[in-house]
């Protein structure tokens, strides 16, 4: 969709591309609302919200009190009802208080009342780490949002899917959790004047290459893109493959891709312990596996609860030089 | 006020109708509890034995646009609604042709049709569902009311304070009714709680509150005409305690460990049924033949429903993960 655009691009943040998503669904639809902690007079943890409520008033740009089990709930019963709400968490830390009422109602009604309720809600929240925030404000635990059926979970990269997604994802029947990575808030990439809605079924190929695959999404895209650029001036072509749709998979385009290449890298700031990169790496021994010359790698977080000092905490999470450096190992180079 | 939110009518008719949906959810649970040892119903199975004036004296006063929130001992309030006995007793089966499609089970009716959001087998779980149907109701402008029922052991729960604060803070049109049958599974009231009062603890959040004995099924619904209408009037929540106890155990593997032969038997002399039943005839407003008639109308539809069970289909597994998605098929 992206191709199709043709109006004036300007240059916007994330940040602001989310907002322009926000404004743009409370306008197109009045089933739409904002609902979550300090969305509305505070103007949002990270100022994705600033200003909306002087636009919308405070019945859609509702402000919560610190109830995330009560108020994502509320999202559920709300959506059952007709309306298409759209519930923040703060951080994804935070929405382990709604675990509860995402996996055992949103993710549930519709399969346990046989088709007859469903869910269109889509819950937002921040992730990730680098603002040092330590152990309970900077995990990405999306990867475990991703195991479970009857919900879509999605990680903007850019600033058209930050712009973009969350149209899409108010269009689903099912229920959508979109993840956005906190230092993508202040990145500012073209934007073009009539950007709208995404499609989030695909995988994006964000560099082409037939080297090695390194296949990441969210925050840890652009990190990736510079370990291709780095890996360029050695000759070294990878294909950078930005997942988009965490669940469900894109498949296609990551086998497309391996059986070119060959050669796969994971990048998940997840654990790297059970983690999305796991599921991944199993999906292309599953199907590529004849294809392969040489073990899929994967960069994931240490397995430790993010530290306070930065540079414990960039030691924490992928980083350039090491998707760099597995990549290398892959061609053996 | 609409007809259906004045006083009760103790007319013939009205009586007898509230002793037969009494008796109705009673014989169809004892036949449950028969066709579990059976193994025709399996799983989880929690009856609502004892506790039947309640959803009785409740749901009827409800109008079809409403919407009920329930628990996983939802039998009662499933057949009071006015799912068919046949739709939920496929269900109890696992059949295709339940109310749920047979996904759900015992603690799992659904029915759109009725605005039956379902059995809810989180403790507490449901409420933040019944808090968001009602803000739904708040922000279009409408007059709905959302019947939320729940146990008095989901008062513990952080989900419940939630869902007080945020219906009285946003003043949504939600009756939360707290099924208090003293137990929560084994645990006794007052072991759990520091405030045993429930309906104390709705004023804390500034909601009105009435406590009523849930054995009796003329006060159940006189107290639920109130609560329902002031719901609709004020748009504003009210809790409703109804003071009952289980006869039977917390589910077919519980052993009863926790409380004595003597307190069950106690409350039992003055269950919802033998009590109204006993006060109908004393006033002579039924007779034994009535309530002969009542039993071998309700046996032929048990016997119904257990025909159309044994009848229905198991889905076949290639529709395994149907209803997963919207969209069927759509991979992980």
């Amino acid at each position: 969709m992206s191709a199709a655009q043709s109006a004036p691009a300007a240059e916007t943040t994330y940040r602001e591309a989310v907002k322009q998503a926000i404004r743009d669904a409370m306008i197109r639809d009045p089933r739409v609302f904002l609902m979550g902690e300090d969305v509305g007079r505070y103007g949002g943890c990270y100022a994705v919200s600033k200003g909306l409520i002087e636009e919308f008033g405070p019945d859609r740009i509702r402000d919560t009190p610190l109830s995330e089990s009560g108020f994502t709930g509320a999202g559920v019963g709300a959506a059952l009802a007709g309306m298409r709400p759209i519930v923040e968490l703060m951080t994804v830390n935070f929405s382990l208080l709604a675990l509860d009422q995402i996996l055992n109602n949103a993710a549930t009604i519709r399969h346990m009342s046989g088709g007859q309720f469903g869910v269109p809600l889509v819950i937002r929240m921040a992730t990730g780490a680098g603002r040092q925030l330590a152990a309970q404000h900077s995990h990405s635990l999306e990867g475990w949002y991703a195991h479970i059926p009857g919900i879509r979970v999605l990680a903007p990269a850019t600033v058209e899917d930050a712009r973009g997604m969350l149209w899409t994802a108010l269009e689903d029947p099912d229920p959508v959790l979109i993840f956005e990575n906190v230092m993508l808030y202040n990145m500012a990439g073209p934007l073009a004047a009539d950007a709208g809605a995404v499609d989030i079924g695909k995988a994006a190929v964000r560099r082409q290459g037939k080297d090695v695959s390194l296949v990441t999404y969210g925050g840890s895209l652009w990190k990736t893109l510079d370990a291709a650029a780095a890996l360029a001036k050695d000759g070294i072509e990878a294909e950078v493959i930005d997942l988009r749709s965490l669940r469900p998979l894109d498949d296609a385009t990551i086998m497309a891709s391996v059986g070119k290449t060959r050669r796969a890298v994971i990048v998940d700031e997840g654990w790297r312990t059970g983690s999305l990169a796991a599921e991944i790496s199993a999906r292309i021994m599953e199907q590529c596996f004849w294809s392969l010359d040489a073990p899929v790698g994967r960069v994931c977080s240490a397995e430790v609860p993010i530290p306070y000092p930065k540079h414990l905490e960039e030691a924490s999470i992928p980083q350039t030089p090491q998707i760099v450096a597995a990549a290398r190992a892959t061609l053996g180079r | 006020m609409t007809a259906m939110e004045e006083r009760p009518r103790l007319t013939r008719e009205h009586v007898q109708e509230l002793l037969r949906q009494m008796m109705r959810v009673r014989m169809f649970e004892d036949k449950c509890a028969e066709l579990y040892t059976q193994e025709k119903i399996r799983g989880f199975l929690h009856l609502y034995d004892g506790e039947e004036a309640i959803a009785t004296g409740i749901i009827p006063v409800l109008q079809p646009e409403d919407r009920i929130v329930a628990t996983y001992r939802e039998h009662g309030h499933a057949l009071l609604r006015g799912i068919p006995m046949k739709a939920v007793m496929a269900e109890m089966y696992g059949k295709a042709e339940g109310c749920s499609g047979g996904r759900g089970g015992s603690m799992h009716l659904f029915d759109a049709a009725t605005n039956f959001f379902g059995g809810n087998a989180i403790v507490g779980g449901g409420l933040p569902l019944a808090v968001g149907l009602g803000l739904a109701d708040r922000m279009r402008n409408e007059t709905h009311v959302t019947a939320c029922f729940f146990g008095e052991g989901a008062v513990a729960e952080g989900e419940y304070h939630e869902s007080m604060n945020l219906a009285a803070l946003w003043g949504l049109p939600v009756l939360f009714v707290c099924e208090n049958n003293r137990y929560a599974m084994g645990t006794a009231l007052d072991r759990s709680e520091s405030e045993t009062d429930i309906h104390a603890k709705a004023a804390i959040y500034k909601i009105g509150s009435e406590a009523v004995d849930g054995m009796d099924v003329i006060a159940v619904e006189a107290a639920a005409r109130r609560a329902i209408h002031t719901v609709r009037e004020t748009g504003k929540p009210y809790f409703l305690e109804c003071r009952t106890f289980r006869f039977r155990a917390h589910s077919m593997f519980d052993a009863q460990l926790y409380r004595t032969k003597e307190e069950i038997e106690d409350w039992r002399k003055r269950g919802p049924i033998l009590r109204f039943q006993t006060w109908l005839l004393e006033n002579k407003m039924i007779h034994e033949e009535d309530i002969a008639a009542i039993e071998a109308t309700i046996h032929a539809e048990i016997d119904e429903a257990v025909a159309f069970a044994e009848a229905g289909r198991w889905e076949p597994i290639d529709t395994l993960t149907r209803h997963v998605y919207a969209t069927q098929g759509t991979a992980p």
